[in-house]
């Protein structure tokens, strides 16, 4: 008597959400089974994955980014280094700098920035905010302005800030609009309510639904994404049906087993490698919990991760 | 699957005389339906309709025995498909490899290796608790030789053997220990078996598809052998992937039996020298469904986020981890000593205690009543505040106890610098960095200008 595997699949699905222009666009979502399962159902489109830069250039960066972007001086040589690498399907552009708690760079310098990262590279963009909402609110709608035409994912808008930046980006300049909660479904749904009461297109809606390193209080993650997929496809909730986009690389670069020497504990061994191991593993987790795009930062992550999804999708 | 109260009513022995506890059999049988009594309450019911319940009453997925002594540990078990269902119960375990085709010079530099990766995370130890044996019939280094060195690391063995005599001569020398003995093919099922069974060891199952896999369980359930794990490597990772996901599937909300045992993933034979690769592949195999599963090397590297990976999504959802809030003294502080203050979530807890302890400067960390949660998850929502640590410090008598006015804060809540030095007179508040990480260097600046 063979084996007989029920079908997983759904008549429900997750939504298509183009970003980018061209042929260098990509589509995420589209799936009508969980996450990675593609042997239940083919996958209209893999998941994706991209790679960060933010507008401190090499500044902040560990030694081991820092050589592969060697003889680059500009943001805009920068991002076309960065989108040069194996298995970069959109490249990140974070606003780190406009923290007003940090080094709160001008509105203009950051601007102008965005402007050149987006003439750099034909690869779709998403642009990320500095994680202050009220500072997000002007920054983020000046960004979506700068790349009219792009159809680029501005990340993001939150409960205090969704009125301002999703009329920017989803309503004034037609970009998609990235919508970030705090590890909570019910959260993450009622901000793509409000995102919709608002006039925003659920096409043009990708979530963030919160993020943290292996490790890291990663349970709550993984949960809050997976019910996310179970209620967009076995209760076939519009609300939730939105892809889901991870940022990895912000997360697991500041933990201990990325940034502590080689010096300070010998027998961890190799610095870089534990940055790559827990960058990878982060991400694979957020893939195999529901991400349907993952930002990294690490060359040999991106690769890896790149790989992973071929090899599995 | 589940049974219903009348289902089990009719097997019952309907004497109606209480003494299980329970007015009537009918009052009873539904208790025993609804998992609140147990069969054994009742003596009259007959050996048959025992056997018939609890079979059917068996939960979907074996929870199968491996290792001794401080060694042993359970795999499978498992009563859910996602953590939020209910919980996730048995940990996947990782084993590191060894195969006799290595040459003897890398045989024993990872025996040298294996032991280094040996730590401790919130109270678990974590190491590679498993070492996957793999016999090759063109390895030239001896299997049963290598079998003893790797049972000397102390760890519990898989051995990864389909030729029956030579499995037969490792499990002469390891069998005590209780290792897997991961053999059985379509092709050898019923020897591999009575080997296993003669041995008293746990039985891993392969074969080409989930077709043959499922075949050969069945004949080894037929065999009344019942005491095995199943190997769903396939010749891809995502032949793997599928093989791995639908068995867990066809156990838990199927009901089927013969799919209900725990799984071998073995990522040296599908992504052989990436590492990179195999790492991400561990993490997914823990969150879906591995319950052993087979790496190359486990490394620092591999091991770090892993173990911690693992540590998350095996913890139970109905239980917060916490500490006891209070005045933790360390390394040797006395009530002269600085001030550190954070919240009383296990992992923060257990991340900042640990630094403080490697960078050797007395400092008193005093953990306030913060509902469990992490520093900004805590502000957020408003049990990290400046009037939370004024209350914790009149309750705590912190002022009473301590003599030492300077008291260093997390980074992440930075902006509470202001409101604290308001509501606690006399103290001065310093902002510390924002990672644990930096408090080494932090406090060992401060203690270098005279500050702590
Ligand atoms: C898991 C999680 C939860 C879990 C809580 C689990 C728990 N036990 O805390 C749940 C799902 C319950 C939750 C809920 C909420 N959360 Co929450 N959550 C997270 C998440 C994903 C991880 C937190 C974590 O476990 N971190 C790991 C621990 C170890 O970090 P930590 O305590 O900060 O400790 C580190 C440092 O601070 C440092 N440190 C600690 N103490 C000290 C002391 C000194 C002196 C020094 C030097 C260093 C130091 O050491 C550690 C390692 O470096 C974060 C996002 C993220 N990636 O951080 C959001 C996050 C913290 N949550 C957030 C929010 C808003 C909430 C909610 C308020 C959402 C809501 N509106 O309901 C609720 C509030 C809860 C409630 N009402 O009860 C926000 C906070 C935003 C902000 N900047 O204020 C975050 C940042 C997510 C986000 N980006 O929006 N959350
Ligand atoms: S002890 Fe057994 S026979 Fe007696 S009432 Fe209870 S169930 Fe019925």
């Amino acid at each position: 008597m063979p084996f007989t595997a029920k079908s997983g699949k759904f008549n429900a699905s997750i939504k298509t959400v183009t970003i980018g222009t061209g042929d260098k666009a990509i589509t995420l979502g589209g799936e009508n089974a969980l996450p990675l399962q593609s042997f239940d159902a083919p996958f209209a489109n893999a998941p994706k994955v991209g790679i960060e830069i933010t507008d401190f250039g090499m500044e902040h960066e560990p030694e081991c980014i820092q050589k592969y972007y060697e003889g680059c001086s500009t943001i805009g040589e920068i991002a076309k280094k960065a989108a040069s690498f194996e298995g970069v399907d959109f490249l990140s552009f974070r606003l780190e700098g406009g923290d007003p708690n940090g080094a709160n760079k001008s509105t203009d310098e950051l601007i102008a920035m965005v402007k050149e990262v987006a003439e750099a590279v034909d690869l779709p963009l998403v642009i990320c905010g500095s994680k202050n909402a009220e500072r997000d609110a002007e920054l983020l709608g000046k960004a979506a302005e700068a790349v009219q035409g792009k159809n680029a994912l501005i990340l993001a808008a939150k409960e205090e800030n969704y009125k301002t930046v999703g009329a920017a980006a989803g309503l004034a300049y037609n970009q998609v609009v990235g919508a970030e909660s705090s590890v909570d479904i019910n959260l993450a749904k009622q901000l793509n309510v409000l995102l919709s009461q608002l006039g925003v297109k659920p096409e043009s809606v990708v979530m963030n639904v919160g993020t943290a390193a292996a490790g890291y209080g990663y349970e709550y993650v993984a949960s809050t994404m997976q019910r996310v997929k179970s209620a967009a496809l076995s209760q076939n909730d519009a609300q939730l049906q939105m892809p889901i986009i991870t940022p990895v690389a912000s997360e697991t670069w500041s933990t201990k087993e990325a940034t502590q020497a080689e010096a300070d504990t010998p027998e961890w061994g190799d610095q870089e490698r534990r940055g790559i191991d827990m960058e990878v593993e982060t991400a694979a987790a957020d893939l195999a919990c529901g991400s349907d795009a993952v930002i990294l930062k690490h060359p040999v992550s991106v690769a890896t991760v790149s790989k992973l999804i071929k090899e599995l999708v | 699957m589940a049974l219903k109260g009348l289902d089990i009513f009719k097997l019952s022995p309907k004497k109606n005389c209480k003494e299980c506890g329970s007015p009537t059999c009918m009052a009873f049988c539904m208790k025993v339906a609804q998992g609140a009594a147990d069969i054994s309450a009742c003596p009259y019911f007959s050996e048959d309709a025992k056997a018939q319940l609890s079979e059917a009453t068996a939960p979907p997925m074996k929870s199968i025995k491996i290792g001794t002594g401080a060694e042993e540990m359970v795999l499978g078990g498992e009563t859910v498909m996602e953590r939020h269902e209910k919980t996730f119960v048995n940990k996947t375990r990782y084993a590191d490899s060894l195969c006799n085709c290595m040459d003897e010079a890398t045989i024993e530099a990872k025996l040298a290796e294996v032991p280094k990766v040996d730590y401790d995370r919130i109270g678990e130890r974590m190491y590679a608790e498993l070492i996957y044996v793999n016999y090759s019939a063109e390895g030239s280094y001896d299997y049963v030789e290598l079998v003893k060195k790797a049972a000397a690391l102390g760890r519990t063995l898989v051995l990864g053997c389909t030729d029956v005599e030579v499995a037969k001569a490792a499990l002469a020398v390891c069998k005590d220990s209780k290792p897997v003995l991961n053999g059985a093919t379509p092709a050898n099922y019923a020897d591999m078996s009575a080997v296993a069974t003669e041995a008293g060891v746990v039985l891993g199952v392969s074969g080409a598809d989930m077709n043959e896999i499922y075949d050969t369980v069945k004949a080894l359930e037929g065999l009344g052998n019942k005491n095995l794990v199943i190997d769903t490597t396939g010749a891809t990772v995502k032949e793997t992937f599928a093989n791995t996901v639908q068995l867990r599937k066809a156990a838990i909300k199927d009901g089927d039996r013969t799919c209900g045992y725990p799984s071998i993933v073995n990522l040296v034979k599908v992504a052989k020298d990436d590492l990179h690769l195999q790492a991400a592949l561990a993490a997914v195999f823990t969150i879906k469904y591995g319950s052993i599963v087979v790496m190359q090397e486990i490394t620092y590297s591999e091991a770090l986020p892993l173990y911690g990976l693992r540590q998350n999504i095996f913890t139970d959802p109905q239980k917060p981890m916490r500490v006891e809030p209070g005045i933790y003294a360390l390394n040797g502080a006395d009530e002269n000593s600085i001030c550190l203050t954070t919240v009383d979530f296990a992992l923060t807890y257990f991340l900042v205690s640990g630094e403080l302890e490697r960078s050797g400067v007395p400092v008193n960390l005093i953990i306030s009543d913060a509902g469990g949660l992490s520093v900004l998850t805590a502000w957020a929502a408003g049990k990290l505040s400046s009037s939370s640590i004024e209350k914790f410090w009149k309750e705590a008598d912190i002022e009473g106890k301590i003599k030492n006015r300077k008291l260093i804060i997390p980074g992440k809540v930075a902006v509470l610098k202001g409101e604290i030095e308001a509501k606690l007179p006399g103290w001065e508040v310093i902002i510390a960095p924002r990672e644990a990480v930096e408090l080494v260097k932090f406090l060992k600046d401060m203690q270098a200008n005279g500050e702590a």
